[in-house]
């Protein structure tokens, strides 16, 4: 039971937030906490592989892109005009179509969002599972570049690719009707429903993660961190369980990609950036690696006070500083007791160097 | 294809080839040394265009371009000092970390120095539109000044360290670094050369190939990821091979505009960066033996 206490914290602590920006009518603050979800779910994910699985991801926000490409394509194909088609008779005996009216009276047929959630995230896994076999057996700087160079495959595919719609991304993505009066968008009469939709699909991951890192699985991925020889010497598979924390990681970020997308309504390569996965390396780091409540704080600090634009033109510098300074001072992160420690000792002596002045001021007086 | 066209083509991998050679010689000379990949390379030869390209307003060419090579030299050497030094001990996640990290801060500065403008520097000789007939096909003289400097560098690099007191200390740090300093090594001073003579090299191949490309205050990120295909492709720590890798690179690129379209031009090179990675991890000219024995 005890494992569960910080995240009902966190739970209660979502709603103080909701009901604070509410009373202080701070209401629009919660856009940005609902997409800083999003981000803080890919970055959870990140952490397993990090600082669980000690194996460098560049190439989480292809991921991310993989997820949100493919629900923006899936349902944004107009359906009305291939009314023969085995797959619309498929889809429509299954009842996955969606008859929507435009702003001029057309009717438009899309698929329901079901089918993409589903397609997302295999499709993520998948790709994932296939490009981790390979490429987990490298280390260091090769694994570093190799997903990185996967991150930068999706990016120019995205880029390149007339039906991904090219620089412009794909927009008008629907609204995704999870089940009737729940709907995910970006619309304003939702904005309270969707900021705790997000929320508690990352408790739900966090849950997930809690129970995963106490586990069997738990154990050998740690064990893989402390030194991969000496768990294969043990008979920790690790190339399996590497895998397997990869995949998860990539379907975390899959998932976010696909809600996020369906959030705001569309999607564009900038999403699919070398610069967003050095982001979410870069939150992980500043959490402490293998501490999902550290990436989880600094991934929402973090990304809240970027998309609200606190750093303005300094945005990627912030985030070079953050990678710079974290790993030469403290690479263990900076949410962790020893920190507080150290502040607390800090004062300790501040406050007694005091008092011994003052101590030595008054026996000069004498 | 014409036999002119396919000369074209050859001669434009070649340009291209030879600037990702000059990022994968710098990554080779600072790996030799110490073990890291340095991620911010590529950053070294956009500071080289920017530095001369400002300079030269001031001053003649040869003389801008000199100065900027010392400053970017220089500006590596004290990354080395304040960043990397205390780093020494650290895991190599932490190294591509803080690596990447200052990637982003020198693309920052240069982004706040300069603006996000493309500046050129003007043509060493002639200007853009004057060019040599070569067995048919026309290319601009400034093409000749790329092949001539990176032959230089080769040679220059290939007798520096074979034949200088510096460059076999430098390569013995390579071979053991513990065993070089118990032999009265400063292997301090020989990772901070390092540095400086990757940052000088990229900074040199930054000013050479301006006029041609252009200098762009975020190119770094592309030419890091190109410059290390190469230098995987040559064989990782063997700066020579690293310029027959770029050259192949270079071609490969430059034949396949002629086939798929431009934007997936990099699509191909991350691929034979995987495919070589997962089949070859020691590069095309790399012993298999002696990379089991590195540390990656």
């Amino acid at each position: 039971m005890k494992r569960y206490y910080p995240v009902i914290i966190l739970f209660i602590t979502i709603v103080v937030i909701q009901i604070l920006t509410f009373v202080t009518g701070k209401g629009y603050m919660l856009t940005q906490l609902t997409m800083s979800a999003y981000y803080v779910l890919v970055a959870v994910g990140l952490c397993m592989v990090m600082g669980y699985a000690g194996q460098i991801s560049l190439g989480q926000a292809g991921f991310f892109a993989i997820g949100g490409y493919t629900t923006a394509f899936l349902t944004t194909i107009d359906f009305s005009d291939k009314a023969g088609t085995a797959i619309y008779k498929l889809l429509d005996t299954l009842g996955l179509l969606i008859t929507k009216e435009t702003l001029y009276g057309d009717t438009i047929m899309h698929m329901s969002p079901w089918v993409s959630l589903v397609s997302a995230v295999i499709i993520a896994g998948i790709t994932a599972y296939l490009l981790g076999i390979p490429v987990l057996k490298l280390k260091g700087h090769y694994l570093a570049m190799a997903t990185m160079g996967f991150g930068i495959i999706i990016y120019r595919l995205v880029l390149g690719t007339k039906i991904f719609g090219e620089a412009d991304g794909i927009s008008n993505v629907p609204s995704f009707t999870i089940f009737p009066g729940l709907e995910l968008s970006g619309d304003f009469s939702t904005r309270i429903s969707n900021y705790y939709i997000a929320w508690l699909l990352v408790i739900a991951a966090i849950l997930l993660m809690v129970n995963l890192i106490n586990s069997r699985v738990g154990r050998a991925l740690r064990s893989l961190h402390g030194g991969e020889d000496a768990s294969d010497a043990m008979g920790v598979d690790t190339a399996r369980y590497k895998v397997i924390v990869f995949v998860i990681g990539a379907v975390f970020a899959a998932l976010a990609g696909f809600f996020m997308t369906h959030y705001n309504g569309g999607i564009g390569p900038s999403e699919a950036g070398v610069g967003k996965s050095v982001r979410y390396v870069a939150i992980v780091a500043v959490g402490g690696m293998a501490n999902i409540w550290g990436s989880l704080v600094m991934g929402l600090i973090l990304n809240f006070l970027s998309l609200r634009g606190v750093f303005g033109h300094f945005d990627d510098a912030v985030f070079g500083v953050i990678l710079v300074v974290m790993m030469m001072f403290m690479p263990e992160g900076f949410i962790r007791i020893a920190v507080y420690r150290d502040i607390k000792s800090f004062f300790h002596k501040i406050l007694n160097r005091r008092k011994v002045e003052k101590i030595k001021l008054e026996h000069s007086h004498e | 294809m014409s036999p002119e066209q396919i000369l074209q083509y050859i001669f434009a991998g070649i340009t291209v080839g030879s600037i990702y050679a000059f990022v994968a010689i710098g990554y080779n000379i600072i790996y030799n040394t110490t073990g890291i990949i340095n991620f911010a390379q590529g950053e070294f030869v956009m500071l080289g265009g920017m530095i001369s390209f400002t300079l030269s307003k001031f001053m003649h060419l040869l003389p801008a371009i000199i100065l900027a090579v010392l400053i970017t030299a220089a500006i590596g050497g004290l990354i080395e000092i304040v960043f990397i030094r205390r780093m020494r001990k650290s895991s190599v996640l932490g190294m591509v970390v803080v690596t990447i990290g200052i990637s982003i801060l020198l693309r920052e500065a240069a982004l706040y120095i300069w603006d996000e403008q493309i500046r050129a520097l003007s043509f060493f000789t002639g200007t853009e539109i004057s060019s040599v007939n070569i067995l048919g096909a026309r290319i601009s003289p400034q093409v000749l000044w790329v092949l001539g400097v990176t032959s230089i560098i080769v040679g220059g690099l290939y007798l520096f360290f074979k034949f200088t007191l510096t460059g076999q200390a430098m390569r013995a740090c390579s071979e053991n670094s513990r065993a070089a300093k118990l032999c009265g090594i400063k292997t301090d001073s020989m990772v901070n050369l390092s540095f400086m003579l990757s940052a000088g090299i990229g900074a040199l191949g930054g000013c050479v190939v301006s006029p041609l490309t252009q200098t762009h205050y975020a190119m770094g990120t592309d030419l890091a990821i190109k410059g290390f295909i190469v230098a995987i492709l040559g064989g990782l720590g063997n700066p020579i091979a690293a310029v027959a890798a770029g050259l192949i690179l270079g071609l490969l690129e430059s034949f396949s505009i002629s086939i798929l379209p431009m934007a997936y031009k990099d699509v191909i090179s991350v691929i034979i960066l995987l495919i070589i990675l997962v089949v070859k991890p020691s590069g095309l000219f790399g012993s298999k033996q002696a990379s089991s024995l590195k540390d990656f």
